[in-house]
């Protein structure tokens, strides 16, 4: 699997550190309740196809990356720096 | 059709064209009191404890390819009780006496073979951890022995002791651990279950759970409705998809695991091995294959394959360990997904819906547990409180914080454990 980091280019998956669904980036408020706390930290969505979920470029730019894939086929659509994660 | 020598020598001499199917096929009824969603090794050794503990036989299995084809018969077949934490050790031990006994039981050979686990260390710190593991596996009536680097050499001279960057230390050896031949765990749970009266249900895929007023009533399936009182869902890598049909989230990423299998060789690995560094375990099977695998690919996916960067770590870790492994030659290699919990450790508890039960998140480690699973989710799912060798597997415990697992300590993210 190669990753489309969009400071470096393409580069192996191995220069990155897979942190989990990008639902992460969606923090609740801090008085928001246990309920809520406990879907955000540990329930997922956890599809069989397309999905997105963050990706540090650690040995790269070390930027953190919204990465779209497919969980079946290993196919990447697309990646976005946080900046422009947030800016779509 | 029971297995004996009588019976074994009977039909070798008449050309072993006595033997029938080794289960019914039937077509599935209306309804049923249990219907258990996942013919794998968990939900065929459920039947069959519900049958035969229980003696609730009006059970269907359903399973939306062929008996055995998921993770039961992709795995590296690992048996062993050499757990820390209070929650897992109790499960374990009890999982591995249920081995002990699981030929007599089923009149059938899994090939279960106890031919001693070997975790090494290398490091001070390592041995320290090891020591008081296992301290733990003895006080819960299981076995562990320290080995020293000698003790080590002894077992395993062809491993590389000379190794500058990960020198062994020693390694704590379980006698009780082995491996057993998973097709056969799960033939033989299907047909101890068949032969109780359970409707064992291939190509029929659960697509829908059908609730009213928070009461489970039944499964749509490929095969038609199937109305139920009960309702178990035990569908290792695919749990966080079906619990969605009852329109739960579960605390699961599913993530693949990749194997390999050389050649056949004549007998050179007479135990389990594992390399700690690397995260390398290796062992041989009966066939004579060296069969060895390592990491999680480290990411959520849902092909039955891996990626090359794993495949490749594990074979360094190989080579590092046992340089001898680089003259044979790898056959195949596969992959399977897993339900990776946060903490690394099972559920096995009932719903927020009423007559919808749980039993999943076994991660990289459930083959070891196929006997307990079934024993305690059959226990669950009959009597509607939880075994004691599993009470601790329960779905709240990351909301509340209260009795969290984490065998590794490596933290709570899916894909650590
Ligand atoms: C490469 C690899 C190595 C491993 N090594 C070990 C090891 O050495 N020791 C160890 O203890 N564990 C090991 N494991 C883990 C172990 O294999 C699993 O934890 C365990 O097999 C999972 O339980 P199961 O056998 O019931 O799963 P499965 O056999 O996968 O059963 C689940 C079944 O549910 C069915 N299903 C899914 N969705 C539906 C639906 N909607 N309707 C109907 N049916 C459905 C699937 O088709 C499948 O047959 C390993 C796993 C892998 C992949
Ligand atoms: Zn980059």
């Amino acid at each position: 699997m190669r990753i489309p980091c969009p400071i470096c280019g393409t580069r192996d998956r191995r220069e990155f550190y897979y942190k989990g669904a990008a639902s992460m980036l969606d923090r609740p408020a801090p008085d928001a309740g246990a309920a809520v706390w406990d879907a955000y930290l540990h329930l997922r969505d956890n599809p069989a196809g397309r999905t997105r979920d963050l990706w540090h470029h650690e040995a790269g730019c070390g930027a953190w990356l919204v990465v779209e894939r497919d969980t079946v086929t290993h196919e990447v659509f697309g990646a976005k720096t946080l900046e422009q994660f947030h800016a779509d | 059709m029971r297995f004996s020598g009588w019976r074994i020598f009977r039909e070798g001499l008449t050309g072993n064209k006595g033997w029938g199917p080794h289960w019914r096929d039937p077509a599935p009824k209306s309804e049923y009191d249990i219907v258990i969603i996942g013919g794998g090794g968990h939900g065929l050794s459920t039947a069959y404890y519900l049958a035969k503990e229980h003696g609730l036989t009006n059970v269907a299995v359903l399973e939306k390819g062929y008996l055995g084809g998921g993770n039961v018969g992709r795995n590296t077949t690992i048996v062993r009780a050499n757990y820390f934490l209070p929650g897992n050790s109790e499960f374990y031990s009890h999982s591995l006496k249920l081995w002990e006994g699981l030929e007599a039981d089923l009149n059938y050979n899994v090939m279960h073979s106890q031919r001693g686990l070997i975790n090494l260390f290398h490091s001070d710190g390592q041995r320290d951890a090891f020591v008081r593991r296992g301290n733990a596996m003895i006080n819960q009536g299981d076995d562990a022995i320290l080995l020293d680097r000698d003790g080590v050499r002894k077992h395993l001279p062809y491993l590389d002791f000379d190794n500058t960057r990960f020198p062994i230390y020693g390694g704590l050896l379980h006698p009780r651990g082995g491996t057993a031949r998973h097709d056969a765990v799960a033939w033989g749970y299907a047909r101890g279950a068949d032969r109780r009266g359970v409707d064992l249900i291939q190509n029929c895929e659960v697509t829908g759970i059908d609730i009213q007023n928070g009461r489970v009533t039944g499964v749509q399936t490929t095969r038609g409705a199937i109305r139920a009182k009960k309702v178990g869902i035990v569908v290792a890598g695919r749990s966080g998809q079906v619990a969605a049909m009852a329109g739960m989230r579960l605390p699961i990423e599913s993530h693949i695991l990749q194997a390999f299998v050389s050649e056949g060789l004549k007998p050179c690995i007479d135990h389990v091995v594992s390399f700690g560094m690397g995260h390398f375990y290796i062992s041989q099977s009966d066939k004579g294959g060296l069969v060895f695998g390592g990491d999680l690919d480290f990411y959520a996916s849902y092909a039955a394959r891996g990626n090359l960067p794993m495949t490749e770590h594990v074979m360094e870790a190989a080579m590092t360990l046992m340089p001898m492994i680089g003259k044979a030659r790898v056959l195949r290699s596969w992959g399977g997904i897993m339900d990776m919990t946060p903490d690394g450790s099972p559920i096995i508890d009932k719903t927020g819906v009423d007559g919808l039960y749980l039993d999943c998140g076994w991660c990289y480690g459930g083959f070891k547990a196929v006997p307990g699973s079934g024993f305690a989710f059959a226990h669950l799912i009959a009597q509607d409180r939880p075994h004691d060798s599993a009470a601790r597997y329960r779905l709240d415990r990351f909301r509340t914080g209260v009795g969290l697992m984490d065998e590794e300590g490596t933290g709570a993210q899916h894909n650590l454990h």
